[in-house]
């Protein structure tokens, strides 16, 4: 970023080189180019640094995603071809969230087929396992516990959902097995629990009132259906909570590094900062920040004023139209680079300690395998 | 009636809905185009309501107030003697209110929050969250005082085009889990204004390929539902280039000295390639333009605003909206 601040430049290489490091986590608002990073490192890792590696990227473009031979959503890593690690000795694999799918595999692994048939078949796991606020967060952070767990690999490099705030992602673990483990819902599973033919039967007086409301307002039919869910679930539980628990441990751990990506625009770089104080606030070991789609003028000797002045005087002369538009072009070019700057100095004013790196924007989309290696060689400032 | 489901042409531009309801991919500006929308419509004494539903107090920083709470308050005065008012819908809140709309709840109702069960019932069933918001808006909407209209339009800032279809097809996914109820009864009246001439919903776009194409799958599961797709409002567009290609190092050699410039071998380069990968955006942008052409919904093209949105620039947005300049 800016020369003229305080913040070391982020070495992305150390980290993608450090075998310490395990996981990346890269996160920030939508439409800064979060997946594009996270795949652009993940082939960095594997082609200049032997790292055998693996993506998991959640809602990838689908040119992107094809050029990295995602053509179907099988939610199992694949292998990348067509990319260069004779030298180094690396692998890449890549895969896509597939949330549903993922959902019905945690269910699978902790009951038996029958009661997996029947929750798969109860309207409100449908529900939840498709829409449920939060699912696809919670389970991006489920696969990534599975993907730590086997062990198969010496780096993960993790992209995270497009939440209405990049923080969903967690809060989601948490926020599920909250509810899971809820007293609300110990209080709808205690009749089913016990067999009793009322919903409310055991629960006391004052929660009658409060019963018959919940009954009139969501239907008897909704409560029966999610008391069979809440039964067929209960062996369950623990084991959520216990994933979650695991998996925020893992990102609270060494191994793990935060990258935070954004873009040199308000919105942006505010969801940036907030993102950077919640990590230091749950103790997560935030690595940076990557500055995407920033503008530099390739000439820095010609200020804005001065080109857009010297283009006036050519134009108001006649001729030259030609060189009319190349200074006016650096003009506006140079007053972006300015406005940006400002506009990502508050980031750096409110986290001087944290390390950044600037991409410059490039004037096409990357969707293959060279376009990453070229985002990759500017994010490693190589 | 239907207007906003045909094509206008750009002198004419018909926002006759009640309802707008305003998506796009985060990041393309969605909020600032809602704001400008409903400045836009209050022209001419006119009385709107900006609504947002995803509890991210985007209206509020974006005019710079404190945070709106559940109610509507006046936001803005518009030209003509019009003004804005604004209200975030918190499907809590708007539980409460409906409860003690049919139930007469009171103290019952705090006793409900402070249980969590709002929060269970509105996390368990999102689809249950969505009607709670969508009722509210179309509450306002239809609401009417001494037989008048209280709001002559409104404009929802609503969930970006990856969850938009979801949370309009309000019928659908809580029919899922409400067969009878009041919330079914609730979730169907929501639907046939949602499917009406009355509503139409916008979406929003840049001129880059990952908003352009949600935009393309947005306005076809949009259709597939039964929506009344409006307009695609493509935002952050810039003036076109002049025709004539990039120009050879040797005349732009000569431009600059003419200029009284230095005209160096690194800086003709330097110049000429930025010129270039402006270029090559350009025609990039021009063909992504081609693409939303062709999806046969009305353009509406907003200017870019290089320093950020503030009230000078939502007047901008709001008159390029409203009057197609």
């Amino acid at each position: 970023m800016p020369s003229d601040n305080a913040a070391p430049p982020l070495d992305v290489d150390r980290i993608l080189a450090d075998p310490g490091v395990r996981i990346v986590v890269c996160c920030g608002a939508g439409g800064v180019g979060k997946t594009t990073t996270a795949a652009a490192l993940a082939l960095r890792a594997a082609e200049q640094h032997g790292r055998r590696t693996v993506v998991l990227t959640i809602d990838p473009a689908r040119r992107l995603a094809q050029s990295l031979g995602l053509t179907e959503l099988d939610n199992t890593p694949r292998q990348v071809k067509g990319i260069d690690v004779e030298g180094s000795g690396g692998e890449l694999h890549a895969m896509m969230l597939d949330m549903k799918r993922t959902f019905d595999d945690v269910v699978l692994t902790h009951t038996d087929p029958a009661k997996a048939a029947e929750i798969f078949a109860n309207p409100f796991y449908q529900a939840m396992s498709s829409t449920f606020a939060g699912t696809q967060e919670y389970m991006a952070m489920e696969k990534l516990g599975q993907l730590h767990a086997r062990g198969e690999w010496d780096l993960i490099v993790v992209d995270t959902p497009p939440s209405r705030s990049a923080l969903d992602f967690l809060d989601a673990p948490a926020r599920l097995s909250r509810f899971l483990d809820g007293r609300m819902l110990r209080l709808l599973l205690a009749p089913a629990r016990t067999g009793g033919r009322s919903m409310f039967s055991l629960v006391t007086a004052s929660f009658g009132m409060f019963s018959r409301v919940v009954q009139k307002v969501i239907g008897t039919q909704l409560l029966t259906d999610l008391s069979g869910f809440v039964a067929a679930l209960d062996s369950m539980f623990g084991g959520f909570r216990q994933r979650a628990e695991q998996t925020y441990r893992i990102l609270q751990a060494r191994e793990t590094a935060f990258l935070l990506v954004a873009a040199p625009e308000p919105d942006a770089v505010r969801e940036a900062a907030y993102f950077a104080g919640r990590l230091r606030a749950e103790k997560m070991p935030l690595a940076g920040l990557v500055l995407n789609r920033v503008h530099q003028p390739t000439v820095v000797g010609l200020g804005a004023p001065e080109s857009r002045a010297a283009a006036d005087r050519l134009a108001a002369a006649g001729g030259h139209e030609g060189t009319v538009e190349v200074l006016r072009a650096h003009a506006a070019l140079a007053e972006q680079a300015v406005r940006e700057q400002r506009v990502a100095a508050r980031f750096v004013e409110a986290f001087p300690q944290v390390p950044s790196v600037s991409v410059t924007a490039q004037p096409a989309d990357v969707h293959d395998v060279d376009g990453l290696r070229t985002i990759a060689a500017a994010v490693s400032r190589r | 009636m239907g207007a906003a489901q045909r094509p206008t042409d750009r002198t004419g531009i018909d926002w006759s809905a009640r309802l707008h309801v305003v998506t796009g991919k985060g990041g393309t500006g969605k909020t600032s185009v809602a704001a400008a929308l409903a400045l836009g419509l209050a022209g001419g004494g006119r009385r709107t309501l900006l609504v947002e539903v995803e509890g991210r107090q985007g209206i509020s920083q974006l005019f710079g107030t404190d945070p709106l709470p559940y109610a509507e308050r006046p936001l803005a005065d518009a030209p003509g003697g019009g003004r804005v008012s604004a209200l975030a819908v918190d499907a809590e809140e708007a539980l409460l209110e409906y409860l003690d709309m049919f139930y007469k709840l009171g103290a019952a109702g705090r006793a409900l929050r402070k249980f969590g069960a709002i929060d269970f019932a509105t996390t368990i069933a999102p689809g249950l969250r969505d009607v709670l918001l969508t009722g509210k808006v179309k509450e306002a909407t239809t609401r009417t005082v001494d037989k008048r209209r209280v709001y002559d339009a409104v404009v929802l800032d609503a969930p970006p085009t990856g969850r938009i279809g979801r949370f309009l097809n309000v019928t659908a996914e809580t029919a899922r889990l409400a067969k009878i109820g009041p919330i079914k009864t609730q979730s169907e009246g929501v639907s046939a204004l949602l499917r009406s001439p009355m509503t139409a919903v916008h979406v929003v776009t840049l001129l880059e390929e990952m908003p352009v194409q949600e935009t393309v799958d947005a306005i076809a599961e949009l259709t597939s539902l039964g929506f009344g797709v409006g307009r695609v409002i493509v935002n952050g567009t810039r003036a076109p280039l002049p025709a004539g290609g990039l120009v050879t190092e040797a005349a732009l050699a000569r431009g600059l000295r003419a200029a009284g410039l230095p005209a160096g071998e690194e800086v003709v380069t330097g110049l000429r390639d930025e010129a270039r990968d402006l270029i090559i955006r350009r025609d990039l942008e021009d063909s992504l333009r081609t693409d939303l052409a062709e999806l046969g919904v009305p353009l509406v093209e907003l200017p870019l605003l290089p320093d950020g949105v503030d009230r000078a620039g939502l007047e901008t947005l709001s008159a390029a909206l409203v009057h197609g300049a």
